[in-house]
């Protein structure tokens, strides 16, 4: 019977993969890399592309990580997959963007938000009547 | 017979209210159930990153991390996490609270705070509250997805790079069980020391290309994913939250029909009997 390591492919949102495999190939950073049993520790970042994987009895088996890290012990494979293709240009905007917004939001405010400002300006106008109302009743 | 179609009308509006309260239970008791499970789904990327960055930390001492030192604190930042939208008891009340509770403290000390909000409450209570708000993100709906929060966790981090901020927190509810959730203010950065497990070994890594930036990867997609993290736990308290608050909202509405429909009967009552003895006077009258 072949040698198995056990392997895990996780991201942040989900587990993707757990099992024992005789093989895992991927798209390490530097180029392919083909993983077996009691490989030395190895830690790479992944560029997005394909895993490959043996599965015990040799099955084959084969998922789409859009990048990641992946981390090799003699015993254990864990995959830390990005759940969409990431890069240095794309986060920026996204911060750019979330920056953006909380300017719009804090200046001039959109319909929904304006909502719940007067609903909080309700409430507090309400309790300050009750106040006045039981005041007077006294 | 006064008032008994006035009080008849308010019993059938109560009771579409008590309808419409009892269905958001129902939806929320399912919202919640789907909340969890992926609240558990998350914990194995988290769990994974922890032990990597654990070895990292250790078998690579030449290259100390700027996430990983204390430095002075000047000015903090704080991620708060809040829902889109009410109706789920003093969940954000509790938690602002706290926020400003802490604020304070900080203030009496002469440091200034940022914010990253996610959530509409949130941004509506800055508004009111005033403070810095330097990233905004709303509208996660009730699949919250990791990249709904990279924006706002990339501003934060950039912050600390830059030396803009010497600390950054994530405020969000804690999901303890159905009847309880606990807003709590987790330090992200620097990494306290509990989070990397401290295990002596006299191995290293291969690193392709090189340690430093395999870790400054790690370290931002691991603080991307706690703060994910909190907005899937977030949203799971928000729908027990609610969940709690429609389940009262019901019964109230149940007691008041209680209540009512005794006015109501009560009234009828007494008009019947008044008939009655305007007919019985009446014949006695002409008999």
């Amino acid at each position: 019977m072949a040698m198995t390591v056990q392997l895990d492919v996780v991201s942040a949102e989900e587990k993707i993969f757990s099992g024992l495999v005789e093989s895992v190939q991927v798209t390490g950073s530097e180029g392919e890399l083909g993983i077996l049993p009691f490989h030395a520790p190895l830690l790479t970042t992944l560029k997005p592309g394909m895993v490959r994987i043996v599965k015990q009895f040799g099955e084959e088996h084969v998922i789409y990580v859009a990048g990641g890290v992946l981390e090799v012990q003699p015993d254990t494979i864990t995959v830390l997959a990005d759940v969409a293709v990431r890069g240095e240009d794309l986060d920026e905007q996204a911060a750019l963007d979330a920056q953006k917004r909380a300017e719009e939001a804090m200046q001039h405010a959109g319909a929904d938000f304006n909502y719940a400002e007067a609903a909080a300006q309700l409430a507090e106008a309400i309790a300050q009547l009750r106040i006045i109302q039981k005041m007077r009743k006294k | 017979m006064a008032g008994g179609k006035e009080i008849k009308s308010k019993i059938g509006s109560i009771n579409n209210t008590r309808k419409i309260t009892s269905a958001m239970e129902k939806v929320a008791v399912s919202k919640m159930r789907k909340a969890q499970d992926r609240v558990a789904a998350t914990r194995p990327y988290a769990e994974g990153m922890r032990k990597v960055i654990g070895n990292v930390a250790n078998g690579s001492l030449e290259y100390r991390h700027p996430y990983l030192a204390d430095r002075e604190v000047k000015r903090v930042g704080y991620i708060v996490i809040s829902t889109d939208r009410g109706l789920c008891g003093g969940l954000n009340t509790n938690e602002f609270k706290k926020v400003a509770l802490e604020l304070k403290s900080w203030k009496d000390k002469g440091v200034d705070a940022q914010f990253a909000v996610i959530g509409n409450k949130a941004t509506a209570f800055f508004k009111r509250f005033g403070g810095k708000v330097v990233a905004q993100q709303a509208g996660s709906g009730d699949v919250p997805r990791l990249a709904d929060v990279i924006g706002s966790v990339k501003v934060m981090l950039q912050a600390f790079n830059e030396g803009r901020i010497d600390r950054l927190f994530l405020v969000y509810n804690k999901f303890v069980n159905t009847m309880k959730q606990e807003p709590v203010i987790d330090q992200l950065l620097p990494l306290p020391k509990a989070d990397i497990e401290q295990k002596a070994h006299n191995w290293d890594y291969l690193y392709e290309p090189d340690p430093k930036p395999i870790l400054d990867m790690l370290l931002d997609r691991f603080v991307e994913s706690q703060v994910y993290q909190g907005v899937v736990e977030n949203s799971a308290s928000e729908h027990a939250a609610r969940m709690v608050a429609m389940k009262a909202a019901t019964d109230n509405a149940g007691n008041l029909m209680d209540d009512l429909k005794l006015v109501y009967n009560k009234a009828r009552q007494a008009a019947i009997t008044q008939e009655l003895s305007e007919i019985v006077a009446g014949a006695a009258a002409v008999g």
